[in-house]
């Protein structure tokens, strides 16, 4: 409508301000001012039944009680600031307007650019974009499935874990332990060490239970070691029969040999000896082992690498930023793209020739050119990240919504349901309103810049 | 937030009607399980043991939050109706929100005959409102020769009968792998001291003996309302339930100490405390049941809905799964139940009629026999019910007598009971995290509990 209007004031015979003044009862368009009034009025009516009566009431309910018929001042304000779940969600979205705006921002001003260049920069951009097409509760159940803990079901976690197990053995039997009558203590850390001491030509048994079945159940049958002379022989196995009937510390028939099981021979607290269990669960020792207590290092029964706990209290916020920034980066590409299309070349051109390096070009002319464009975007993306509630309401598990709480979320919470206090949920309005205000005035004023220019 | 989880609980128990109504199916016992021969009702007649007016001519509008099989099923309860008074009644499901369609057609002067309402807090409301009619002497005399005090008091409001309780649920339920507990050899339990050292010995035979879903608070307040019914006694959980004591009390922290052996214990909890509280519900129960015949979990608990999440996982009640009662933590074995409780907002002859019906054991039979249902009618013959679980189930609620629950979270506000990331679910889940914590997390669990009680 402001467009409108300034378009119809330039038009005809370009009046000046003073000209205007001089017919006071008519506007620029020469209609009296009650006709654009009536023809205002709809506008009017409904901005201020649609906005401004909101903006009102909220401002007006913020200071009553939950039930909306006690007057209670500035108390929802300083119940606000006081409650942990909002100083949360303040700080939560203040680190949200500065990074995703950022980063995406970034994200997109390197698509753009390194696209010009490339031949099938147009499909890239289309595929680049294509989030932008997915609803944010869409994105938010893909990231949620993403984000999966476990490593078979999340696939942020699968390709951590892979890459991770590539450079790490991981242990054998997780969680495996003897029984509390196997004859053997669990020192610190998880450790098992005999209490009885080796001695060559007797076999030391090591049994073991709780391995889980998986680990198990294509291992051989577990063989009881030879005695040998002059050395410590024994059987590590999983000490469990179907249906618990076998006898406890005793090897019976059928029950399966743990391999590949570290051991060490410890004397005086120093390892004299160590080897690892075979395939047939039974292992040798050297003479030396003579006299020393068997350790099995807490390594063997560690938890395989789970990943990352990417919705855990301390990456969920982080990990939400991640899922805007895949869908609103395509948004930031194709506005920098645009932006980028009207850049002189010839400036470009010009600072080449002057014999500055590709990067020099990009810092010193295409971005400063870009600025405005930039300053669009990441404005544009404030605004829209400060009333971020969609991502985080679904994304975050329960456990963790306490840390990734944000202002539009806190508001939710506390304005909608059975048990509420909307008195609370109105200041928590007012109060990202005011967060909004800042960000809203500029992006008014760099409007109404450019319109004049 | 209240009705998303009304709505989650519900689209649960809509299917865990339809899985235990096909799982009966597959028992070959199930009549009717609305499939297309849903008319084909090869069960047995309904006995005939109470006695309704003639109601030729007379219209009945009837409301519940049932939709599909369940509705289907309840159908044929008012077609039984039907066909002994001559009144012709309507079904109108009400959505998820039953309190706010009752009240819109409460305010537009036209609501329905009865409704079958699904909380506690709600038919109170109804009840305080004046929208609940008193039921009429029949239906009285009907409840006292069927139902046992406890379920009499629960659908009344300052001394008089407004509901009567016409489908529960048990939510003390220990579901098991077989294959796993044969494999290790273990038995139902029946007290907490065996349930910890079953739980053990499934440990040491090398699966994960117990699959918590400790993304989703509810199942750890369920958890906490079955060890505390069990060792505090009903009386002091009905004080706790109403915040007349406080979270601080002794009594918590023996439940909460309780509840540490458990979850405490090392290798006890599939996937270990980190790997539980990642775990949502649905999830926890595919541990137990995905792989039926080496499954990463032996036991689940929850109630008889979770039949639904079973099924989903491609287990067979009966003989994969089955159920045993929440094991023994004080004296008696704890029953913490929900339920839909009908309700009159007529007063008119026809709908106190269809009142006195539900309340009888011809109206249990009906729906019993169709499958996915469990009535707390003692007289309602248990061979009905069309398989080993159900009836197991069902047997359970009977023979807690008065000594059953209501689900203490689904009676306290909202913010401290029934939302995600606040108040008791939040609470026990830090709890779940540090179990050595105990008097920490009473401290948070009566600040959000004075909070949100407001006293």
């Amino acid at each position: 409508m402001s467009t409108a209007t300034a378009g119809g004031a330039a038009a005809p015979g370009r009046a000046t301000p003073a000209q205007v003044k001089d017919k006071k009862k008519k506007s620029i368009t020469g209609t009296r001012l009650w006709v654009a009034g009536i023809f205002l009025l709809p506008a009017l009516v409904l901005l201020g039944a649609l906005v401004v009566y909101p903006i009102g009431y909220s401002v007006y309910r913020s200071l009553f009680d939950a039930s909306g018929d006690g007057f209670v001042g500035l108390d929802n304000y300083r119940e606000m600031f006081s409650d942990d779940a909002t100083m949360t969600a303040i700080k939560n979205n203040i680190v949200w307007v500065i990074v995703a705006p950022s980063v995406a921002t970034a994200l997109g001003l390197i698509f753009a650019v390194l696209t010009e260049r490339v031949r099938w920069g147009t499909a890239f951009k289309l595929i680049v974009f294509m989030p932008m097409a997915i609803s944010m509760l869409a994105a938010g159940i893909i990231f949620r499935l993403v984000y999966e803990a476990d490593p078979d079901r999340g696939v942020a976690n699968a390709v951590w874990v892979s890459v991770h197990d590539t450079f790490n053995e991981s242990p054998p039997f997780p969680g495996a332990h003897p029984r509390p009558d196997a004859g053997m203590t669990e020192s610190s850390g998880g450790a098992f060490t005999t209490e009885a001491t080796a001695k060559a030509g007797t076999p030391l048994s090591l049994p073991l239970v709780a391995a889980k079945r998986d680990d198990v159940s294509g291992a051989q049958d577990a063989k009881a070691a030879k005695p040998e002379a002059g050395k410590v022989t024994g059987t590590v196995w999983f000490d469990f029969t179907r249906g618990d009937r076998g006898e406890h510390n005793v090897l019976d028939k059928g029950e399966k040999a743990l391999a590949d099981v570290r051991i060490e021979a410890v004397k005086d607290g120093k390892v004299v000896a160590k080897t690892t269990s075979r395939a047939d669960g039974t292992y040798t020792l050297p003479a030396k082992a003579e006299g020393a207590q068997l350790r099995l290092p807490a390594w063997n029964f560690g938890e395989p690498y789970n990943g990352v706990d990417w919705l855990g209290p301390s990456l969920v916020t982080p990990a939400i930023i991640g899922s805007y920034v895949w869908i609103w980066a395509g948004f930031a590409m194709v506005l920098i793209a645009a932006g980028l299309a009207g850049v002189p070349r010839e400036l470009l051109e010009a600072a080449r020739m002057d014999g500055a390096n590709e990067w020099q070009v990009f810092r010193r002319v295409t971005v400063p050119l870009l600025a405005p464009v930039l300053s669009v975007v990441v404005v544009t993306l404030m605004i829209n990240v400060l009333k971020i509630f969609d991502l985080v309401y679904i994304i975050a598990p329960g456990a963790s919504q306490d840390e990734a709480n944000v202002l539009a979320l806190q508001l939710y919470q506390s304005s909608f349901g059975t048990d509420v206090n909307q008195g609370l949920g109105s200041a928590i309005a007012v109060f990202l309103l005011v967060f909004v205000a800042p960000v809203m005035f500029f992006n008014i004023r760099r409007i109404r810049r450019e319109s004049r220019r | 937030m209240l009705t998303s989880l009304r709505r989650k609980r519900g689209r649960r128990s809509a299917r865990a009607a339809l899985a235990l109504c096909s799982a009966g199916a597959l028992m070959l016992t199930a009549a009717g399980c609305g499939t297309d021969s849903g008319e084909a009702d090869s069960g047995s007649p309904p006995p005939v043991t109470v006695k309704l007016p003639n109601l030729k001519g007379k219209q009945l509008q009837v409301t519940a939050v049932w939709t599909g099989t369940e509705q289907k099923n309840f159908t044929k309860v008012l077609s039984e109706f039907e066909k002994r008074t001559g009144a012709k009644v309507s079904f109108v499901p009400s959505g998820d929100d039953m309190a706010g369609f009752v009240g819109s057609k409460m305010a537009g002067g036209q609501p329905p005959d009865v409704a079958l309402v699904g909380q506690v807090g709600v038919l109170r409301e109804f009840a305080q409102k004046g929208w609940a009619k008193p039921v009429n002497d029949a239906t009285k005399a009907e409840l006292a020769k069927n139902f046992s005090k406890g379920w009499q008091e629960l659908g009344s409001y300052k001394g008089k009968q407004y509901g009567v309780y016409f489908k529960v649920s048990n939510k003390s339920l220990i579901w098991y792998n077989t294959s796993a507990f044969a494999y290790a050899g273990a038995k139902e339990a029946k007290t907490w001291k065996e349930f910890l050292a079953q739980a053990q010995l499934i440990s040491d035979s090398g699966t994960d003996p117990v699959s918590v879903g400790g993304a989703d608070g509810w199942t750890l307040t369920d958890w906490f309302e079955n060890v505390y019914l069990s060792q505090a006694g009903p009386e002091k959980y009905d004080l706790l339930a109403q915040h007349k004591i406080k979270w601080t009390d002794p009594s918590v922290k023996q439940a909460l100490t309780t509840l540490a052996e458990l979850w405490g214990a090392k290798g006890l909890l599939a996937g270990g405390r980190s790997g539980a509280l990642q775990t949502a519900f649905p999830d926890s129960v595919v541990k137990a049941f995905s792989n039926a015949a080496e499954p990463d979990a032996a036991m689940v608990f929850e109630g008889d809905f979770a039949a639904a999440n079973v099924s989903d996982a491609g287990a067979q009640l009966g003989s994969e799964a089955k159920v045993f009662p929440f094991p023994a933590v004080g004296k008696t074995a704890p029953v913490v139940t929900g339920g839909d409780v009908a309700v009159a907002l007529k007063n008119s002859e026809a709908s106190q009629a269809l009142l006195t019906f539900l309340a009888s054991p011809d109206a249990a039979h009906v729906w019993a026999q169709a499958g996915g249902f469990v009535s707390a009618n003692r007289k309602l013959d248990l061979s009905v019910y069309p398989n080993e679980p159900l009836r197991k189930i069902a047997k359970a609620v009977i023979a807690a007598g008065d000594d059953f629950r209501f689900d203490m979270s689904d009676q306290a506000p909202a913010s401290f009971g029934g939302k995600p990331a606040q108040g008791e679910w939040k609470a026990l889940q830090d709890f779940l995290k540090n179990p050595k914590d105990v008097e920490g997390i009473q401290r948070q669990l009566e600040r959000d509990a004075a909070k949100a009680y407001r006293n």
